[in-house]
């Protein structure tokens, strides 16, 4: 249950990460001034060594680690890319 | 411009058709192809998985980048996504420009960019396993 205090994102996973959560989506229920890195390191604890690899994505647009998420949000976790 | 994330083959005529015109005198493509190896290892198939909205607007965005810094081109961006067999292009940029030497640049400045900030990730499969790849 959403609390009053608490707003919801749509968090999507690629490649390793979505392995890693077996999800390629999900909505997420935070509280008011999660950032970017909180939320990556709430949802995958055990992969903090490698955050500072991994960037952000809100609303399809790269953004540093420390942007607060505001409802309605979709974060993505851009892991190391490989296109081409 | 055309810029596409696509699932399945890409159809390399079409691109090239897409940046020609008779004003122009050069078009240059560049194909990314599957490779049967990395580093010595046998490579069966390529798994390719985009976050297509994103990797359109940055390739849509390289292509403008590209634009400011050689007007009048023509430029046509296709990467696929799922299973690449070997030998099959995973991506195609094709540039359409009245000169040569402009052609090779742009190109070129398409393909560093995509490296480094396209949202599209690559799997290698191998016979015993498979790894996600990224572009150093």
């Amino acid at each position: 249950m959403l609390s009053a205090f608490m707003l919801s994102v749509t968090v999507r996973y690629f490649a390793r990460l979505r392995e890693l959560r077996g999800l390629a989506s999900e909505e997420v229920a935070i509280d008011q001034k999660t950032t970017a890195d909180d939320l990556y390191l709430t949802l995958f604890p055990d992969q903090g060594t490698d955050r500072l690899r991994v960037g952000y994505a809100i609303n399809k647009s790269m953004v540093p680690g420390n942007t607060e998420l505001r409802a309605g949000d979709e974060i993505a976790f851009i892991p190391p890319v490989g296109g081409g | 411009m055309l810029v596409a994330i696509v699932e399945h083959k890409i159809d390399v005529k079409a691109v090239r058709a897409h940046v020609s015109s008779s004003e122009f005198g050069a078009i240059l493509l560049f194909e990314g192809v599957a490779r049967d190896n990395f580093e010595g290892k046998p490579v069966g198939r390529l798994e390719y998985e985009a976050y297509a909205p994103m990797a359109e607007a940055v390739m849509r965005e390289i292509g403008e980048e590209c634009l400011e810094r050689w007007p009048g081109l023509s430029l046509g961006i296709v990467h696929r996504t799922g299973t690449v067999e070997i030998g099959e292009p995973s991506l195609v940029i094709a540039v359409g420009s009245p000169h040569r030497p402009e052609c090779y640049e742009a190109n070129r400045y398409i393909l560093e960019e995509i490296k480094v900030r396209l949202p599209v990730w690559k799997k290698e499969v191998y016979e015993d396993g498979a790894s996600w790849k990224a572009n150093s």
